[in-house]
Order: C-alpha cells, then sequence, then structure tokens
C-alpha cells in the first residue's frame, strides 16, 4: 500500500471509529476476573443492560478486589473507569482514601442482614465466611471447637487474598482483643496457607485438608451446577463475618449519567436475578421471583459479623501481626 | 568493552539487547520507586522474610546443583533409546504454571497423596510435605532439569578431541576434563536456581504451611496489592537485586574459565564408561522423581480436556503467538549479546533473574499507563518482558559456545576479511545451533506458562492461556482448569521439544 493510499484509509477507520463511538456511548466498568470471565454474572449483566441503555457496556478484568483498587491506584485521577465493580468492605475505606469516588445515589430496599448506610458505595452481592467441608465428617460447631480439634484446614493468606483478610476480620470481630489465643490454638489445623482462594479450594478438592475457607454459597455451586450434596458448610456459635460486595461510581467519570443508570439498574431484578448462580453469592436485593432452588439449602447463621469500613482499616495491621506472629511459632 | 581481544566486533545490536533488559529491570523499579511516597522503612516481618528467602534459596540451589552433577554425568556418557525424549520431558516442571506443577506434587506427596497412601498401606507414619523441607523439594523439582541441562551443555561442550587425548594419555577424565568443566559451570548453574529461588512466591507460600514461609516476593506483592506502598515495593525490589549482586560477586570469584582450546567439532566418543548400572540408576531416580508429579497432571488434565471452553482454545492461539514473538525476541537478543560479551553483559544476564516480576508488571504499566491504554499493549509486553525474563537462560546456554568460536575463529576470520555480520552468520551462529535451539524453546516454553505482566495488563479479550486457567480456577471450574493445565503442559513441552531439536538437527557433524 503507498502512503497515498494508505493515509486516507487510515483517516477513513479513525472517523469511523469516532462515529461508532459518537453515536453510542462506552462505559467502562473495572471488576474482579471472576466476575466477567464466562462463568460469571458479566456476560448475562452486559447483555442485559446494554437492552436497555443504548450504550456499550465494557468489563475490564483486573485480578481479585484487591489488584482492582490497586490498578485503580495505579492510574489515579486519570482513570478511564466509570464504575468500580467488587471492592469489599475491608478495601471500601482505601478506596475512599483516594478521594476518586462520587456519591451513588441510589435509593434501593436492600436485603442485607446489616443496616447499609454508605454514601459512596452501594452493595451488589454478599456472602458469609464459612469453613466448607466433606458431608459426613466431623463438623466443629465454632473457631473455639476448631482451634482445639485436630481437624486439618487450609486458609488463604490475609496479606495477598480478600477471603483470607476476611477470616482475620472475622477472628477479631468474634474474639477481640484474644484473637491472638484463637490464631495460636488454630495454628496446629492449619495445613498451609495459600496465596489466593483458587489454590485453597483446589487444594482442598484434591484432599489435602478437611475443609476450606470459603462462603457458605459454595455448596450452593456443587448441589446446582454438579448436583454434588457432598459438600457442606459448617455453622459456628461465634457468628460468621460477612464479605459485602460494592460498586462505586468514578468522580471523574465522563459517563456520569450513564454511570449513575448502571447502579440504579445495578440494584433491580434484572442484575440481581443473574449474582445467585453465576456469582455464588447472595443478591444485595433479593429479586421478586426470590432465591434460585437449592439456596434454602444454605446454611443460615445466627449472626452476622462485620466491621465498619473504619475499624477494619484500623485493626488490620495489628490483626496481620497477630496472626503471623500466632502461626510463625 | 574497551579492551575486547577480538579483533571482529559488533556492538550496537547488544547495546540495544542490554539497553531494554536495563530498562525492564532497573527502568521499572526506578518507575515504581518515582511514584513512591516515602513512609519508613523494614519491619521485623521484612527481615524475616529476608532471611527465609536467602536460606530456602540456598538450600534449594545447592540441592538442586548437586543433584544435577551425577544426573548430567550420567546422561553425558550414556546413550539410550528415549534419552532425548527423557532430556525433554525432564524440563516440564521448570516450564509449567506454579500452581499445576504444585497440585502435581501433591497428589504424589500431599496428604492424600500416593506416598501416603502407599505409606498408609505398609502400616508407616505419613509423609507432611509442608515446611522448610517441601518449599525445597518443590524447588528442586522445578529447578533439577534446569540444572541438569545447564550442566550438560557443559560435558557436551567438551571437545571430543580432548577426550581421545585423555584416553590416549591413559589419564583421568574426571581430574582433566570433567573437574574443571564444572569448576566452569557448576557456580553458574548454582547462581541462577539461588536467582530464581530468591523471587519465588506461590510456591513458598503454598508448601511452606504458614507465615514463615513469607519471601520477599510476598512482601512486594502485599505491598502493590493490599497496602498500595509503592515505596516500600521499590526498597524491596531493590533488596532483592542486592542479594543478586552479592550472590553474583561470590559466584564469579568462584568459578574459573576454562581455558583449554577448541575442537574440530567431532562427535565424541568415551572411552572411560564408569558403572553403567549406577548411571542408569541415578537417570531412573530423577526420571521418577520428575514425571511422576507430571503424570499426575497429565491424568488430573485429561477429563477436562475433552469438553474445554472455546474460549480457552482461544486463549492458547493467543499464548502461542506470544510465546513464538518472545523465543525469537529472545535468541536474538541473546546473540547479540553473547558477542558483545564483557563484563557489562554478565551483569545484564543475571538482572532479569533477581527482578520482582510484580515490579517489572507495575513498572511498565507505570511507564506505558501515561501514553496509551495499557490493555493495547498487554500482548506486546508480555512478549518482551517474556523475552527478557527467559534470557539468562539463553545467554548462559550460548555464552559457552560463542567464546569459544570467538576465540577459535576470530583471528582466522579476520584474517580472512570477515565483517561482523559475515562472521556470525557463518562461523558462531552454526556453531551455536543446539543452545540457541535450547534457548529459544525455553524462552517459549516459559512464556507460555507466564502469568505475571498479562494479570495486570490483559483487557477483555487478551487473556492468556495460563490467565485463562486461573480464572477458570476462580470460577469453581476445577476440572476445565486441569483440563486447561494439561494443555498447557502439552504445548510448553512441544514448543520447547520443537525448537530443542531444530537446534540439534544439525549438531552432530
Amino acid at each position: 500500500m503507498t502512503k497515498a493510499t494508505f493515509l486516507p484509509v487510515v483517516a477513513g477507520l479513525a472517523l469511523c471509529a469516532a462515529g461508532a463511538w459518537a453515536e453510542t456511548p462506552v462505559l467502562q466498568v473495572y471488576t474482579y476476573d471472576s466476575f466477567t470471565s464466562e462463568w460469571g454474572p458479566g456476560p448475562a449483566v452486559e447483555a442485559a443492560f446494554e437492552e436497555t441503555c443504548a450504550c456499550d457496556l465494557q468489563f475490564v478484568g483486573a485480578g481479585d478486589g484487591a489488584a482492582l483498587l490497586a490498578r485503580l491506584q495505579l492510574e489515579g485521577p486519570s482513570t478511564d473507569a466509570d464504575i468500580v465493580l467488587g471492592l469489599d468492605t475491608n478495601l471500601t475505606a482505601a478506596a475512599n482514601a483516594t478521594g476518586l469516588f462520587a456519591p451513588h445515589g441510589v435509593n434501593a430496599d436492600l436485603s442485607l442482614p446489616i443496616a447499609w448506610d454508605d454514601p459512596d458505595f452501594l452493595p451488589f452481592d454478599w456472602g458469609y465466611f464459612a469453613f466448607v467441608g466433606n458431608k459426613g465428617e466431623a463438623a466443629p460447631a465454632s473457631l473455639q471447637e476448631l482451634a482445639d480439634s485436630d481437624i486439618q484446614i487450609v486458609i488463604q493468606d490475609p496479606r495477598s487474598s480478600t477471603p483470607g483478610l476476611g477470616l482475620l476480620m472475622w477472628v477479631k470481630a468474634a474474639y477481640g482483643d484474644e484473637a491472638d489465643d484463637i490464631w495460636a490454638g488454630l495454628a496446629d489445623n492449619i495445613v498451609t496457607v495459600t496465596p489466593g482462594w483458587s489454590e485453597a479450594y483446589g487444594l482442598f478438592l484434591e484432599g489435602e485438608a478437611d475443609a476450606v475457607l470459603s462462603y457458605t454459597t459454595s455448596p450452593a455451586y456443587h448441589l446446582i451446577a454438579e448436583e454434588d450434596a457432598s459438600k457442606v458448610a459448617w455453622g459456628f456459635e461465634e457468628g460468621h463475618y460477612l464479605q459485602v460486595e460494592v460498586a462505586g461510581k468514578l468522580a471523574g467519570s465522563d459517563q456520569s449519567a450513564l454511570a449513575d443508570q448502571f447502579l440504579a439498574f445495578m440494584v433491580t431484578d434484572a442484575f440481581q436475578s443473574i449474582i445467585p448462580t453465576t456469582n455464588w453469592m447472595y443478591p444485595a436485593a433479593t429479586p421478586a421471583e426470590g432465591l434460585p432452588a437449592g439456596f434454602e439449602t444454605l446454611l443460615t447463621p445466627s449472626k452476622a459479623l462485620l466491621l465498619s469500613a473504619d475499624d477494619a482499616a484500623a485493626v488490620r495491621d495489628a490483626a496481620l501481626d497477630e496472626w503471623r506472629t500466632a502461626l510463625s511459632q | 568493552m574497551a579492551h575486547s581481544p577480538f579483533t571482529i566486533k559488533l556492538r550496537w545490536p547488544g547495546a540495544l539487547a542490554g539497553a531494554l533488559v536495563l530498562l525492564l529491570t532497573l527502568g521499572t523499579l526506578g518507575a515504581v520507586a518515582w511514584q513512591a511516597e516515602w513512609v519508613g522503612g523494614l519491619s521485623p516481618a521484612d527481615y524475616a522474610a529476608i532471611r527465609f528467602t536467602v536460606l530456602q534459596a540456598l538450600a534449594s540451589a545447592a540441592i538442586s546443583t548437586m543433584l544435577a552433577i551425577p544426573v548430567a554425568r550420567a546422561l553425558a556418557r550414556r546413550q539410550f533409546r528415549g534419552r532425548s525424549i527423557l532430556i525433554t520431558l525432564l524440563g516440564a516442571p521448570f516450564l509449567l504454571p506454579v500452581i499445576v506443577a504444585v497440585l502435581g506434587l501433591l497428589m504424589i506427596f500431599g496428604r492424600s497423596g500416593l506416598l501416603n497412601g502407599g505409606l498408609a498401606w505398609l502400616g508407616l507414619p505419613g509423609f507432611s510435605i509442608y515446611g522448610f523441607h517441601g518449599v525445597v523439594m518443590a524447588h528442586v523439582f522445578f529447578n533439577l532439569p534446569l540444572a541438569t541441562r545447564l550442566i550438560l551443555q557443559g560435558w557436551l561442550a567438551i571437545p571430543a578431541e580432548r577426550f581421545r587425548l585423555t584416553a590416549s594419555l591413559n589419564a583421568s577424565v574426571w581430574q582433566l576434563l570433567e573437574r574443571p568443566m564444572l569448576r566452569a559451570v557448576a557456580p553458574g548453574a548454582f547462581l541462577v536456581i539461588f536467582l530464581i529461588c530468591l523471587t519465588s512466591f506461590a510456591v513458598a507460600l503454598t508448601l511452606g504451611g504458614g507465615p514463615r514461609a513469607t519471601t520477599v516476593e510476598l512482601a512486594i506483592y502485599q505491598a502493590l496489592r493490599f497496602d498500595f506502598d509503592l515505596g516500600r515495593a521499590a526498597l524491596l525490589a531493590g533488596i532483592q537485586f542486592l542479594l543478586c549482586a552479592c550472590a553474583a560477586l561470590v559466584v564469579w570469584r568462584l568459578s574459573t574459565a576454562d581455558m583449554l582450546s577448541g575442537g574440530m567439532d567431532r562427535r565424541v566418543q568415551r572411552w572411560d564408561s564408569g558403572a553403567a548400572w549406577l548411571d542408569m540408576l541415578v537417570i531412573s531416580a530423577a526420571a521418577i522423581f520428575l514425571s511422576l508429579p507430571l503424570a499426575m497432571i497429565v491424568f488430573r488434565g485429561l477429563p477436562g480436556l475433552v469438553d474445554l471452553p472455546v474460549s480457552v482454545w482461544w486463549a492458547a492461539a493467543r499464548s502461542i503467538s506470544v510465546a513464538l514473538v518472545s523465543a525469537l525476541l529472545c535468541s536474538g537478543m541473546a546473540v547479540a549479546l553473547a558477542l558483545w560479551g564483557g563484563r557489562f553483559v554478565a551483569v545484564v544476564g543475571v538482572l532479569p533473574l533477581a527482578a520482582s516480576g510484580l515490579v517489572i508488571g507495575t513498572g511498565a504499566f507505570l511507564l506505558i499507563y501515561p501514553v496509551m491504554n495499557p490493555a493495547k499493549a498487554a500482548l506486546v509486553v508480555t512478549a518482551l518482558v517474556n523475552a527478557t525474563l527467559a534470557l539468562p537462560f539463553a545467554l548462559r546456554a550460548l555464552e559457552p559456545g560463542i567464546d569459544t568460536a570467538k576465540r577459535d575463529f576470530d583471528r582466522l576470520a579476520a584474517s580472512l576479511g570477515f565483517g561482523p555480520w559475515r562472521f556470525a552468520r557463518m562461523i558462531i551462529l552454526p556453531r551455536v545451533r543446539r543452545p540457541l535451539g535450547f534457548g529459544a524453546g525455553l524462552a517459549a516454553a516459559l512464556s507460555m506458562g507466564d502469568l505475571g505482566v498479562i494479570a495486570l495488563f490483559a483487557g477483555d479479550a487478551q487473556e492468556t492461556l495460563p490467565l485463562a486457567m486461573y480464572r477458570l480456577m476462580g470460577a469453581y471450574q476445577m476440572q476445565s482448569a486441569a483440563g486447561a493445565g494439561l494443555l498447557l503442559l502439552g504445548l510448553s513441552l512441544s514448543l520447547f521439544w520443537i525448537f530443542d531439536k531444530g537446534g540439534r538437527a544439525h549438531a552432530q557433524m
């Protein structure tokens, strides 16, 4: 191709691209990998929202929740993201501190087991952390009982994984100043600590441990997707720590109205009914048709534990030190 | 190099390659440090992590290298059916994504693995892999093949004439040839493995059994992902480079150059036989240790391979193209650098090993983000970074051959009026086909299995096979993930085998 023909082609392509862009606005949503994978909620959510918005919804997967926030911090105010979806309450204090987020402005009737009043971050789903083991095997009834037993568990590292951090907060919320005793008691139960959820769950399924730190909803996956009822979540007397997954709107978004529209859409039935069997979590606002069959078999903890975003941020470093000291003996 | 003893010189391609390596290692570190807000230094936990990191790396490197010597020696002096397939297969652990290899190991040595099954059947107490010994064992599993290959190259580089000479003198091959060769080659192999283990993260944590097994790389991960403390990440990455520098200095002091004259590239004949049964025992032991976990990966992956989602095949195609580009780049850079030679190249040749993959990724992101959308550059950057990360291995494999060829033919070629390009094409390249094929194969295979950079950069339709595998695991799709792991193993090995075979096609003159 000569230069003379090449340049007009490039200009033409650029014009087409610009034209297409002008017609359909693009909404960029940064999220974690498993949300946007083909088994996650991403594809269905994209189709459902694009039916109503006359826009192009683009998910950008960025590792897990923590990596997602780090990505945003790397990009800073010039980020292309309009929405960040997939942070949890252990991360929202740090996310807020970036000053990049704007109030969500949505008034929704949420079905969380706790009251929600964060003006910046809006929940899209939630779940209880729980140890998941095999049906018919010994199941301790509390963290204390687990610590006293010789049951073998695998957990995630709170320094590299959000469930790992969740367990740290769970022990802290349940035991406060005595958290280090629990960790000292758990030390001989812990087969190993993995960098992330996938490795831990993989080790559990390979039979390396009697149980793994996951969610009360994990057995629902095996039951509904694999028709395998052999996995159970252990109910603990101390209560179960909550993971509330939230989305927030970037203050610097160039699609502010569209971002608002997405956040409002996020708590409608069209979005929420996708969540249970794709993200394997509870929807933040239970849809009119209720939860899918199989969810009624799941453990309902007697008590929900959750540290506020500020408390979680405040106790984190000390709790990490306790954890490391107790498990390094 | 100011005082090159050689007449024929070609500097700028080497300088270009060297500059790229510096940019991707120290440059990315600089980019991270530049963005950092510096608060406080290292915590006691960081010092504990440094201590653990160095200790496990020393143990892993020492054991891998010591075990590799008898294996390489046995392979060097025995010819048997399947030898070349065995050598290729033995390279597999090194090329695997960590989690695949770890799961393979656990199916043998884990709590419900074959070993414990056997022990329980015999009524013996169980064996726990979790702990310091498990970390070292996994690192030996990963690196014994690499050490064996590096040392085997040394054996194969001994010219046939010297074996003939030694035999005619009725002298000891070990005294005269093998020990000096090992003194020249083994410290380098030790250094490479020490540095690989220095930046270990997931293996150490998963098999270490808890936070005792915290490595510097995990501390970097925490600093970058959870604390967003770029200063601490940069500081820790700097410490990794410092450790690397210390190790490299010690090793360079210890190793001696092999200064015998060159040969005529004849086929090696051996007159010293040694005990054949002992050699076969050594080879069998290594083959069993390395291949059992691989067999388990195949066994585990087969059911999932049948109905892999289409997206995984696309990811595989993407990975193959990245791997091919990376292999080409890596070989080109390695030849350019080896031709240039000298201390600078020696430094450039180990820097990528000491670099933290996370810091490279983050730094590259910071460098690219102001200019363009990182997702658009994802595959290019992945190929570049992987070529750089594989460079130390390719360079290490190439250098002895290129040095020898330069030493032996420089004056002759100069007197015939050869220019640098002609010298490289006609004299050097034919002589280093074998290590070049090995290096390119290694670069391709390493690039197939890499997860570091792409995880940060990849946009929607750019996931590579390892990333697709991790995403499958994250979505409870463990069976498909195992299938993808097997596909990855197969593709990595095939790429490696094709390049390696290509390099050996005309190796025997």
